[in-house]
């Protein structure tokens, strides 16, 4: 068995499973934050008015709640949200509420590795499609709607179809300029946003051996952009370290079996990476950076839990040190630890320095949400991981993907730029 | 099961163009179900009617996993969705909240039904008769849990425990 099935045996309580096989899977972790809490909340309401009990959840010290799309809350009704959110956690006496404005906080799938929430081995679901993001500390990390968390919440369990694998074997290590973000883009372009469907998406190889935790996580947040149930990395020492160093302990790593086949195996050469972009309106409709549009930008983005980490802001950094950006440029830390760090090294100040703005962590306008959506005709690069008409505000605006280096020095120069271009 | 067409002659609709993001902190079924296709068809809370079907191409409903998109449509009345493949949250939604019917059909339906078509969908022979054009189509029938969790009336109803 691969790593994914070894996991939802054990969770299944069967010694095998193989792709195709319909399981009910315990629940090891589950999320949920302002969007999908209030929508379980809603879900929890129809249950009670049909008989069904929702007087306790399963168990919830294996619950966690972000508060991130919304916050610092847009409006009224955000507000009202979060009142709703907090209410549910002390009624239903879920400790592990990461609050703003009270310490840390931050985007959910940010959250889960910063915090060290999930472990390597889990079944971890969370009421959010980027969940999948996770499966970079080896978990089986999946994104589920409102009927299924709250299903979890009263269960603990849930139902899944075993996956078939699709593996990515990358050989060699990322060059300097190349970012995680430019190698997930280059598989979306691929294999389609619908691609990877109702499949995980595993990596491996000397190249993502070499990566770091964080690059990982880039890698698995956008399998979901291929439409793939989860994504993977097969957990190493690495994993341990980065999780020890966040307060976990008895961190154990799970592999799959020596003499696994995969559906499909696919093979990259990191030496043959070039820096992309995902145009308008598709993550799949892939060009060379060099080769891009040579469109005038309005907007630079760095946020989100694709590219707001704090290695992504150390990339960004590098570019903007002594530099000044010529559009408008807003970075938003993904987790108050990651807007602690950048503070301590000094990466807010090469930011303010250069010009730009820095903003709380908060999912903000990657989903169109608030904090610098997106007017008519504007057209932004961004760290995000969608760019589908209106995703970042106006129906007509245009949006950029691409790695936190290119955002970088586009908003350096205003033009889609390779980093390796910059003067 | 009958009802009319309306027809997205293309692939990847995704739930950012079913229900916009601002309108993920609305809670409201009702209210959703006012911005349903907003940004792909801002006519479409005006034409949609209580039992219509929508026809579409691959990849529906890709991108976020926000439930308010098979809410929004439910809520406006849509039955079921045809679509030539179906991204799996939307449709794990779809079923398990037993909002509508995703219903995976193929080119020789999805070519042959248009717009305004009446069509009778019949689950037991996994058939779908256009009305309109005197023709028949095959649906992929519903895996077997997919099934169940369909006759049950939603995940909460769906007892795994009984099989």
């Amino acid at each position: 068995m691969n790593i994914v099935e070894k996991i939802l045996a054990r969770a299944s309580g069967k010694s095998k499973v193989s792709p195709d096989d319909v399981i009910f899977a315990n629940v090891d972790k589950v999320m949920l934050h302002d969007v999908s809490g209030p929508g379980v909340i809603k879900v929890f309401e129809k249950l009670k008015n049909q008989g069904i009990s929702v007087d306790k959840l399963w168990d919830p010290t294996k619950v966690w709640v972000a508060e991130d799309h919304f916050v610092p809350s847009a409006d009224k009704v955000s507000a009202e949200n979060i009142v709703k959110l907090s209410n549910f956690t002390k009624k239903y006496g879920i400790e592990k509420h990461f609050k703003y404005g009270m310490g840390q906080y931050g985007i959910c799938h940010t959250l889960s590795h910063e915090e060290a929430l999930v472990m390597p081995g889990d079944v971890y679901v969370g009421g959010d499609s980027h969940t999948n993001t996770t499966g970079a500390l080896g978990a089986f990390a999946c994104g589920l709607g409102h009927t299924d968390i709250a299903y979890v919440l009263l269960n603990g369990k849930i139902w899944f179809k075993v996956p078939e694998t699709y593996y990515f074997k990358i050989n060699g290590k990322l060059p300097d300029h190349v970012m995680a973000k430019d190698l997930i883009l280059k598989i979306i372009g691929d294999i389609g946003t619908d691609g990877g469907t109702y499949r995980t998406m595993q990596f491996g190889g000397s190249g993502v051996d070499e990566m770091s935790v964080q690059s990982r996580l880039t890698l698995c947040n956008m399998t979901t952009e291929a439409g793939a149930k989860n994504g993977i990395v097969e957990p190493d020492q690495k994993v341990i370290d980065y999780l020890t160093s966040r307060g976990a302990t008895n961190v154990n790593l799970v592999n799959g079996d020596d003499d696994t086949e995969y559906a499909k195996v696919f093979e990259y050469e990191s030496s043959e990476m070039e820096p992309l972009v995902a145009k308008p309106f598709s993550p799949d409709n892939i060009s060379v950076v060099r080769e891009a549009p040579s469109v005038e930008l309005d907007k630079s983005y760095i946020g989100s839990c694709t590219g707001a980490k704090y290695e992504d802001l150390v990339a960004v950094a590098k570019i903007l040190k002594g530099r000044k950006v010529k559009i408008r440029t807003e970075i938003l830390p993904a987790a108050i630890s990651i807007y602690q760090r950048a503070m301590e090294n000094g990466l807010l100040k090469i930011f303010l320095d250069a010009g730009a703005t820095i903003g709380p962590p908060t999912c903000g306008a990657c989903c169109g949400a608030h904090m610098g959506v997106l007017a008519k005709d504007e057209i932004c690069i961004s760290t995000t991981n969608r760019n589908f008409p209106g995703r970042m505000g106006h129906i007509e605006s245009q949006t950029y993907l691409s790695s936190p280096l290119v955002a970088a020095a586009s908003a350096v120069t205003g033009k889609i730029t390779d980093p390796r271009d910059l003067k | 099961m009958k009802g009319n067409i309306i027809k997205y002659a293309q692939d990847n609709i995704d739930t950012d163009v079913i229900i916009p993001g601002q309108y993920l902190k609305v809670h409201d079924y009702a209210e959703l179900a006012t911005h349903a296709m907003e940004g792909l068809d801002p006519d479409f809370h005006s034409k949609v009617k209580e039992g219509d079907f929508i026809l579409s191409g691959r990849n529906f409903g890709c991108g976020s996993s926000r439930e308010h998109a098979p809410i929004a449509l439910s809520h406006s009345g849509i039955k079921a969705v045809l679509a030539l493949s179906f991204a799996r949250i939307f449709y794990r939604n779809a079923v398990d909240g037993a909002f509508l019917l995703p219903i995976e059909i193929d080119k020789d339906a999805y070519d042959g039904i248009s717009e305004g078509d009446e069509i009778d969908i019949s689950l037991s022979t996994n058939e779908i008769k256009n009305i309109t054009k005197h023709q028949t189509y095959k649906m992929k029938p519903f895996s077997e849990i997919i099934g169940k969790i369909i006759a049950a009336g939603g995940l909460f109803k769906y007892k795994p425990d009984q099989d």
